[in-house]
């Protein structure tokens, strides 16, 4: 009862908004379903549910974990969304980019889309079944698509174009997996293996190998472009870009993850099936390709949130890194995506606030935060620190518990290519910090 | 029923080609549109053991929703927009049939190699199912407007759609109405974007969306921009 509850109430909240008049009762539904929704992960965490649906359904330790982060960062978003959508002026307005003239989405479509998000994300964390399980992530990427398009300028047009279309070309090949994985599981046993996690891992012997093989590569691409990993990852700066800094906080923090939940998934019932090295070698190429465009991709830039986008491929690359290495690199990894998120919810929702005080995202032009937005300045100075992986904060912890698990693993080329990433990132992030503060000045050679 | 189904692959493949020979949007639309009834039929002769209710039910449902609905989605953002109504391509149509042919004799020397269980006795599905989600990818990246992408889409997801016909038995129409229910969804909104970037643009290129880039483009335009000059 309590996962119908967690997926429903949002899903009803979301519908009933789209159909109300007044943008302040709206608001008010928004905030009370995400503290309703805070209340009942909690509740979970005391107390875990039922299984429903024959197991379709169900909250597993994992799945908590990512039901947690999915929760907390909608808290917060709700909270910053409300008083960022006070903020939004009605009617037509100049675009400060390019000032062209734009409208904003409609009120009820966005708060309705929200809350939409958060119960399919909340779905890809309860589904055990693995075509529920698709059909939620797919889900998600529909009812995110009307939220990167808020400010209806041709910039969010296109970045709005592009996400839709790759992660449904990339999430229609992850059906192919699945229905590969079907394909596997309806072999030698009368009947076939039903497509529920737990069930294809205690019956993995009767599954057909090859092709649960064939399944993760699908998969893995599939969920791999919605995760962001290199090089199907190119949706992703242009998305966190042009959207509103609330929805990129949940795009960066909360829907990543999901997509990585799905891939977490599959790599649960390759190793069940003795297939685990498969899914590990795949997983450790992607991650490493992954961390190093991104840090080609930072070095260069000079628009603060595609950096922290690059710097979301960069941490899922080593997500992915983490659940290669396998053993104490999963735990660092689940450490990490926890960590990541947090801190990276955080980073967009002050980059909002610095991108409405200052009307540009380019690094060079801002100066003086500290002066103008003091609280923002702190918090986004310790957001960076944070997210280049430097002590006291988490990221450090989980990030030097994957590289020992390199080292202790015997991947040498990954933990070097992964410690000389962290280190030019880390270099170029305090460079920005520095800019930020005023203390030096970026010049751009023509 | 073993020669309808083979009819019914074989037609899918001729619309693939048609697909890809396609001049005018109009015709691409409706192209698709009898690929997806083709395909709706599918599930009918395809498992032996005789039609159930769920069977008909979901065979109804995706004959209305790829047969009847989204062409008409199609159709009508195509009529709200006052602008070309042939396809304009990066890749031709004649070289486009060349690639098709290549990509269905390559489908069809490794259908037979690889080592699926014959269980169905369709030789050719395999074949087509890979050619056709081919197909589909090779019109999204190669097409340059909007609408055909969502075309190329559609074909790619008749594609993975006929691999669960063939070979993944549905545990229940639940899900499977699930997934009608995102890819509906999902072509409606697409729709929408479509109808929003012909008003934006006065066209439906989908190469007019090249703003967003990274480097050195928006190192010189934010570079320009500095408040102190």
């Amino acid at each position: 009862m309590m996962i119908l509850a967690i997926i429903l109430i949002p899903a009803c909240a979301g519908l009933a908004s789209f159909v109300t008049r007044q943008n302040i009762v709206r608001r008010i539904v928004l905030i009370v379903t995400a503290i309703m929704h805070l209340a009942l992960t909690a509740a979970m965490w005391l107390q875990g549910p039922d299984p429903i649906m024959n197991g379709w359904l169900q909250l597993d330790a994992l799945g908590l974990v990512f039901l947690s982060i999915v929760s907390c960062l909608f808290m917060a978003a709700a909270v910053y969304g409300v008083s960022y959508l006070a903020r939004e002026l009605p009617g037509t307005r100049p675009d400060f980019q390019e000032s062209d003239l734009f409208v904003n989405e409609p009120e009820a479509v966005f708060i309705g889309c929200l809350l939409l998000f958060l119960s399919t994300m909340t779905l890809v964390t309860c589904s055990h079944n693995f075509v529920v399980l698709w059909v939620a992530v797919e889900a998600t990427t529909l009812s995110s698509a009307p939220l990167i398009y808020f400010h209806r300028h041709h910039r969010s047009l296109e970045a709005t174009w592009k996400y839709l279309l790759i992660c449904s070309v990339g999430i229609a090949l992850a059906l192919l997996g699945t229905f590969f994985l079907a394909f596997a599981a309806a072999g030698k046993e009368a009947g076939g293996v039903p497509l529920v996690v737990g069930e294809l891992i205690a019956r993995a012997s009767s599954l057909r190998l090859p092709f649960i093989k064939v399944a993760f590569l699908f998969m893995l691409v599939g969920y791999g472009t919605k995760m962001g990993l290199a090089p199907m990852h190119s949706w992703l700066p242009d998305a966190h870009s042009e959207a509103p800094s609330v929805v990129s906080a949940l795009l960066s923090g909360a829907l990543l993850n999901c997509a990585f939940l799905g891939i977490l998934r599959v790599v649960q019932v390759l190793n069940g099936a003795g297939a685990g090295d498969f899914a590990r070698d795949l997983l450790l190429v992607f991650g490493l390709l992954s961390v190093v465009v991104a840090t080609v991709f930072i070095v260069a830039q000079l628009d603060f949130k595609r950096m922290l986008a690059y710097s979301s491929i960069e941490h899922m690359g080593i997500l992915a890194v983490g659940v290669g290495l396998g053993g104490l690199g999963s735990f660092g990894a689940l450490l990490h995506a926890v960590n990541h998120s947090l801190a990276k919810g955080m980073l967009f929702l002050v980059a909002g606030n610095i991108l409405a005080r200052y009307h540009t995202k380019s690094i060079q032009m801002i100066t003086g935060v500290s002066h103008e937005l003091p609280v923002s300045a702190m918090l986004w100075m310790a957001g960076l620190v944070a997210i280049t992986g430097t002590p006291p904060f988490g990221l450090f912890q989980s990030e030097l518990t994957i590289i020992r698990a390199a080292f202790d693993s015997g991947h040498l080329l990954a933990a070097v290519v992964l410690l000389a990433a962290l280190g030019i990132i880390t270099a170029v992030c305090l460079f920005s910090i520095a800019a930020f503060f005023k203390l030096i000045k970026i010049e751009v050679a023509d | 029923m073993h020669g309808i189904v083979s009819v019914i692959v074989v037609s899918i493949i001729i619309t693939d080609f048609l697909l890809l020979s396609a001049g005018w949007l109009k015709s691409a639309i409706r192209i698709v549109a009898v690929q997806g009834l083709a395909l709706g039929l599918l599930p009918l002769f395809v498992h032996q053991d005789g039609l159930s209710f769920r069977l008909t039910a979901i065979a109804i449902l995706v004959i209305m929703l790829k047969g009847i609905v989204f062409p008409r989605l199609l159709m009508r953002s195509l009529r709200e927009m006052n602008t070309v109504r042939t396809i304009t391509y990066y890749v031709g149509p004649m070289a486009s049939l060349l690639v098709g042919i290549a990509v269905l004799s390559s489908s069809l020397w490794w259908g037979y190699v690889l080592p699926l269980p014959d269980q169905t006795g369709y030789r050719l599905a395999i074949p087509m199912v890979f050619f056709t989600i081919v197909t589909g990818l090779f019109l999204i990246v190669s097409r340059r407007q909007a609408l055909m992408q969502i075309i190329g889409y559609l074909a790619l997801e008749n594609g993975v759609y006929t691999f669960g016909v063939f070979f993944a038995q549905s545990e229940s129409m639940l899900i499977e109405i699930g997934i009608l229910l995102d890819v509906f969804v999902g072509v409606y909104i697409m729709g929408v974007m479509v109808f929003h970037i012909s008003r934006e643009f006065d066209n439906i290129e989908a190469g007019q969306l090249s703003t967003l880039k990274d480097w050195f483009q928006n190192r010189k335009e934010l570079a320009g921009k500095d408040p102190e000059s």
